[in-house]
C-alpha cells in the first residue's frame, strides 16, 4: 500500500514537470508579447526591453524554464506581472471558495444522480424511465449560463429566497452548488442506471430476491454498493474538473473561485497566474484520482492495490 | 470647485425635475452604494493600475497636481493651489496646498509629488504609464539608469515644485491629472513593496477599509479630504466577479446601485425600452473612435484609392444598427467629445459604386483578397462579419482573423502582418482628453514601428510637424487655435485614409433610483463610469 502510493506520488511529480513545461512552451510560442502588456501602449522600445531583462523573459526557453522550475520545486510560483503580488497568495485566497463550491457541487451531483439513475434502473423501460433519462439528458446539454441566471431569476428576484450572487454564507453558496448539482447529475443518472441494470442482472441478487428480501433491501444493501463502483472514478474526474474552476457558474454567481482568476489571467497575458493555476488543477486531477483508486478498495474489497 | 460642482448638480438636478417640482433634491452627505463589476480589481497601486475596473477607483483614493472638473474635461489645479507656466513653455511651477494629508496622517508635500513620478517611471516599477512623462528634462537619463532622479523635476520649496521639459508640451498639464501622476507616500510603499498595490495609502476623498481579494473591496469617506464637503458618500462596495446580466438582477432587486459594465447587449433594447428603467439610464460621449486600419506598407493597401473605396463601402449606420444604436457613425478619428472635432467634415459617405470606380482606378476592378484581424469577443466578430459583407460587394474577398485581444494586438505592431485591423474592444480610448492623444501613437511616425500601435503603419512627415507645432503651443490662452491646428491635421489625414473610422461608442450607466446627482457626473469624460466623489444618495 504504501509503495503503491509512493509509486503514484512519483508518477505524479512526472505528470506535473510534464504539464507544466507543456503549458510553458504553449505560453512562450504565444504571440502576445507579456512585456507590452506590462509596460503600457506609451513606453518606447528601450522601456520594454529593460522590463523583458528585468524580468528575465530576454533569456532562451530551456533558461526560462529551469529558472521556473527551480523556484517551483521550492514552492515558489512567483509573482503575477498585472497584480505583482504573489501568485500562490493570489491563488490561495481562492482555493476555499473553489474547494466549498466543488464539495457542494459533488454532493448535489451524487445526491441527484444516484437516487435518478436508481429510479431509473428500477423502472427500467417504463415511461418515467424514460422521462428521467430525457430530463438528465437535458441537463447535461443545458449550458450553465442559462441555468445559472434562470436559477437566479426565479429563486433570488422572484421568489426571493437567495441573494443574487456573492460569497461568504451557506445561503450564497446553494444555488450556484444547485446549478453545477443539476446538471452534472445527469452524467452520474445515466451511469448509475446502466450499472445498477447491469448489476440486478447477477446472481447474488436473484440469490438475495429468493431468500424473500424486500426490493427496497436488495437495492440498497445488496446491488447499490457494487453498482456504485463506476462513480467513484466519475468523482476523480469531477475533482480535478471543479478545482481548476468553472468560469461560468462562478461568474454568473460572483464565486471567488479559481476559473475566473484563471480567465482574466488568460486575457491580461499573466503567465505566472496561468502557470500557477494550472499546476494547482494539475495536483487536484491527480489528487482527485489517487483518492478515487485508494476508495475503491472500502467499497469493494475484491479490489486490491498492487 | 466645490462651489462650481454643487451649483452644477443642482441646476442639473432643477433642470431634470422642473416637470415634476416636488421630487427636486438637494444633495446630501452620508449613506453608501454598492458598484459591481465582472472583472477583479487586480492593483490599486496608481503606477499601475490601467484598466476599465480600477482607473475611476484610483482616482478617488489618490490626489494628483491637477484634475478635472466634475462631470467635464475640463482642466483644474487639485492638490495644486496654483500652476504657472514660463513664457516659453518649458517651465511648470506648481505651488501646493499646505496641510494636504495622506491617509495616514501625514501632510503631502512637494518632495512626495517628485518620489511618486520617480517611482512610476522608474523601469524597476514596471508602470505602464512610465512613457506619458518623456518630455521631462532628465528623463531619459534617469529611465536608463544613469541619473539617481530626474532633473527637471525640482523641489524648490515644502510646498512648491518645478518641472524642466525637453520641448514645449501643451499636453502637460494632462499628464499631471492622469493617474499615473498620483501621489503615494513613500514610507507605505517602502512598507508594503511590491504588495502596495493591495495596501494603498493616498489623499484621496476615499480611503481603503476593507478589501477581500476577488469579493469585494471597501472603501470609506476620508473625513479629512482637503476639498471641503467632498465626497458626499460615506461608503462604496465594490463586488466584483459578477456577469453583467446579473448584476442587472441585482441592480433590479435592489442589491446593486451601478452595474459597472453597463449594459450586456443581449438585454440592451429590452432594458432601454423599458419604462421601469426610463429615468435610470444616462446615456454619454466616450473619448473613443472604433475604426478598421488598412497597413499602407502592404499591397494594395498603399495604393490611397483602395483605401478611400473601402471607406465608402463600410455601411456604418448598418453596423451602428448592429450593435443597437451603442455608439453614433463617425467619419475622422477624433471622437465628438474631444476638441479639435469637425462638426462640419462629412468624410466619405456610403457610396459602393464610387467604391468600385475607384478600385478599378487602382487597376483592381476584379478585387482583391485580404484578411481582416478582429478581437474575438462579442460584438467584435459579428462587426467583423458585417464590414465582410459590406467588402465582397465591390469585389473585396476578406478572411477573419478572429483572435484573443493580445494576440491581435501583437499582429497590428508587427511589420507588413495584419493587412487590415478592427480596432474594437482594444483602440482607441484615450488617456486624457486631448487630441494629441489620438495622433501620435496611432497615427504619428512615433507609432509605427514593431510593437507600436500604429496599426496602419501610416506615417506622413508633414503632418507629424504639423503635430508637434500643435504641442509645443502650451500657453492655455492659445487652446482655441490649438485645437483649429489639431482639427485640420485630422481631416488631413482622412484624405489618406489610413483608416476607416466606423463609429463612435456611447456609454449608458445604469444606477438604481436611490443615487442621485448631476447627470454629467454618471458619464464623466475622465472618471469612468461615474465620478464617485461627487454622487449621492437622496434623502
Amino acid at each position: 500500500m504504501t509503495r503503491y502510493i509512493a509509486n503514484r506520488i512519483a508518477q505524479a511529480a512526472l505528470l506535473l514537470v510534464g504539464v507544466s513545461a507543456i503549458t510553458f512552451l504553449l505560453l512562450y510560442v504565444l504571440p502576445a508579447d507579456p512585456v507590452r502588456q506590462i509596460a503600457g501602449r506609451s513606453a518606447t522600445p528601450e522601456t520594454v526591453e529593460t522590463i523583458r531583462k528585468q524580468l528575465g523573459l530576454d533569456l532562451p526557453f530551456h533558461q526560462q524554464y529551469g529558472r521556473y522550475l527551480a523556484a517551483l520545486v521550492q514552492g515558489d510560483l512567483g509573482r503575477s506581472y498585472a497584480q505583482k503580488t504573489e501568485v500562490a497568495e493570489i491563488v490561495g485566497a481562492r482555493l476555499p471558495a473553489t474547494l466549498l463550491l466543488m464539495l457542494a457541487a459533488i454532493v448535489c451531483e451524487l445526491a441527484i444522480g444516484v437516487a435518478i439513475g436508481i429510479f431509473g434502473a428500477v423502472r427500467q423501460g417504463s415511461r418515467s424511465d424514460t422521462g428521467v433519462m430525457v430530463l438528465s439528458f437535458i441537463g447535461v446539454s443545458t449550458p450553465q449560463f442559462v441555468a445559472g441566471i434562470l436559477m437566479l431569476y426565479v429563486f433570488a428576484v422572484r421568489l426571493d429566497w437567495f441573494p443574487v450572487g456573492g460569497y461568504g454564507e451557506f445561503r450564497h453558496l446553494v444555488l450556484p452548488a444547485l446549478t453545477l448539482g443539476l446538471l452534472g447529475a445527469g452524467w452520474y443518472a445515466r451511469m448509475m442506471r446502466s450499472s445498477m441494470i447491469e448489476v440486478l442482472t447477477h446472481d447474488y441478487v436473484r440469490t438475495a430476491r429468493a431468500k424473500g428480501a424486500s426490493e427496497t433491501r436488495v437495492i440498497l444493501l445488496h446491488a447499490l454498493r457494487n453498482a456504485l463502483l463506476p462513480i467513484i472514478p466519475m468523482i476523480g474526474i469531477d475533482i480535478g474538473l471543479f478545482m481548476s474552476g468553472s468560469v461560468v457558474v462562478e461568474s454568473v454567481f460572483g464565486w471567488p473561485g479559481i476559473g475566473q482568476l484563471a480567465w482574466q489571467a488568460i486575457q491580461q497575458v499573466d503567465i505566472p497566474i496561468i502557470m500557477g493555476v494550472t499546476i494547482v488543477a494539475a495536483v487536484a486531477i491527480v489528487l482527485g484520482n489517487l483518492l478515487a483508486d485508494l476508495v475503491a478498495p472500502f467499497i469493494d474489497p475484491r479490489i486490491r492495490i498492487h | 470647485m466645490k462651489c462650481r460642482a454643487y451649483t452644477t448638480a443642482v441646476l442639473a438636478v432643477l433642470a431634470v425635475t422642473a416637470v415634476v417640482p416636488a421630487l427636486a433634491e438637494e444633495p446630501r452627505q452620508g449613506g453608501s452604494i454598492i458598484v459591481t463589476y465582472k472583472d477583479d480589481i487586480v492593483t490599486l497601486d496608481p503606477a499601475i493600475g490601467y484598466d476599465w475596473v480600477n482607473w475611476s477607483i484610483i482616482k478617488s483614493l489618490f490626489s494628483r497636481l491637477m484634475d478635472y472638473k466634475p462631470g467635464t474635461a475640463e482642466l483644474t489645479p487639485s492638490l495644486a493651489e496654483s500652476y504657472e507656466i514660463s513664457k516659453d513653455g518649458l517651465n511648470y511651477t506648481f505651488k501646493l496646498h499646505q496641510g494636504v494629508k495622506f491617509h495616514n496622517g501625514r501632510e503631502v508635500v512637494a518632495q512626495d509629488v517628485k518620489y511618486s513620478l520617480e517611482r512610476t517611471t522608474n523601469p524597476k516599477t514596471e508602470s505602464p504609464g512610465g512613457g506619458f512623462f518623456d518630455s521631462i528634462s532628465g528623463m531619459e537619463a534617469y529611465k536608463k539608469g544613469k541619473a539617481r532622479d530626474v532633473k527637471g523635476i525640482a523641489v524648490v520649496d515644502p510646498y512648491t515644485i518645478k518641472f524642466t521639459l525637453t520641448r514645449p508640451d501643451a499636453t502637460f498639464l494632462h499628464v499631471m491629472a492622469i493617474n499615473f501622476s498620483s501621489v503615494v507616500p513613500k514610507e507605505a510603499v517602502d512598507k508594503a513593496g511590491k504588495d502596495f498595490g493591495k495596501k494603498v495609502v493616498g489623499s484621496g476623498a476615499f480611503m481603503l477599509a476593507d478589501w477581500k481579494i476577488g469579493q469585494e473591496l471597501v472603501l470609506k469617506r476620508n473625513p479629512g479630504y482637503f476639498i471641503k464637503g467632498v465626497p458626499l458618500l460615506d461608503q462604496i462596495t465594490f463586488q466584483v466577479g459578477l456577469e453583467p446580466m446579473t448584476a442587472i438582477l441585482k441592480l433590479e432587486k435592489g442589491e446593486a446601485d451601478f452595474a459597472g459594465d453597463g449594459i450586456p447587449p443581449a438585454k440592451f433594447v429590452q432594458i432601454r425600452n423599458d419604462p421601469k428603467y426610463k429615468d435610470l439610464i444616462i446615456e454619454g460621449g466616450q473619448l473613443q473612435t472604433g475604426y478598421v486600419t488598412m497597413n499602407v506598407q502592404m499591397k494594395p493597401f498603399d495604393k490611397v484609392e483602395v483605401r478611400q473605396a473601402v471607406n465608402m463601402a463600410i455601411d456604418k449606420a448598418r453596423i451602428v444598427k448592429i450593435i443597437n444604436n451603442r455608439a453614433v457613425p463617425a467619419n475622422q478619428p477624433l471622437p465628438p467629445t474631444m476638441p479639435g472635432y469637425d462638426k462640419t467634415f462629412k468624410g466619405y459617405a456610403y457610396d459602393p459604386e464610387k467604391a468600385k470606380e475607384l478600385l478599378k482606378q487602382a487597376g483592381l476592378e476584379k478585387g482583391f483578397e485580404t484578411t481582416l484581424y478582429v478581437f474575438n469577443v462579442d460584438p467584435n466578430p459579428r462587426i467583423a462579419q458585417a464590414i465582410q459583407e459590406d467588402l465582397s460587394k465591390i469585389g473585396i474577398k476578406v478572411k477573419l482573423k478572429n483572435l484573443a485581444q493580445a494576440n491581435v494586438i501583437a499582429a497590428g505592431g508587427k511589420p507588413k502582418t495584419a493587412p487590415m485591423v478592427w480596432s474594437g474592444g482594444m483602440a482607441w480610448i484615450a488617456d486624457f482628453p486631448d487630441p494629441s492623444n489620438f495622433y501620435g501613437p496611432i497615427l504619428g511616425c512615433a507609432g509605427a514601428t514593431n510593437g507600436g500601435w500604429n496599426w496602419a503603419w501610416y506615417c506622413n512627415k508633414e503632418l507629424d510637424e504639423r503635430a508637434t507645432k500643435a504641442d509645443a503651443m502650451s500657453d492655455p490662452a492659445k487652446a482655441a487655435e490649438r485645437a483649429e491646428l489639431w482639427r485640420t491635421i485630422f481631416t488631413d489625414i482622412m484624405k489618406d485614409a489610413p483608416w476607416a473610422p466606423i463609429f463612435n461608442e456611447q456609454r449608458f450607466t445604469i444606477r438604481s433610483k436611490r443615487v442621485g446627482g448631476a447627470d454629467a457626473l454618471f458619464v464623466d469624460p475622465v472618471r469612468i463610469p461615474i465620478n464617485y466623489d461627487h454622487v449621492y444618495i437622496k434623502g
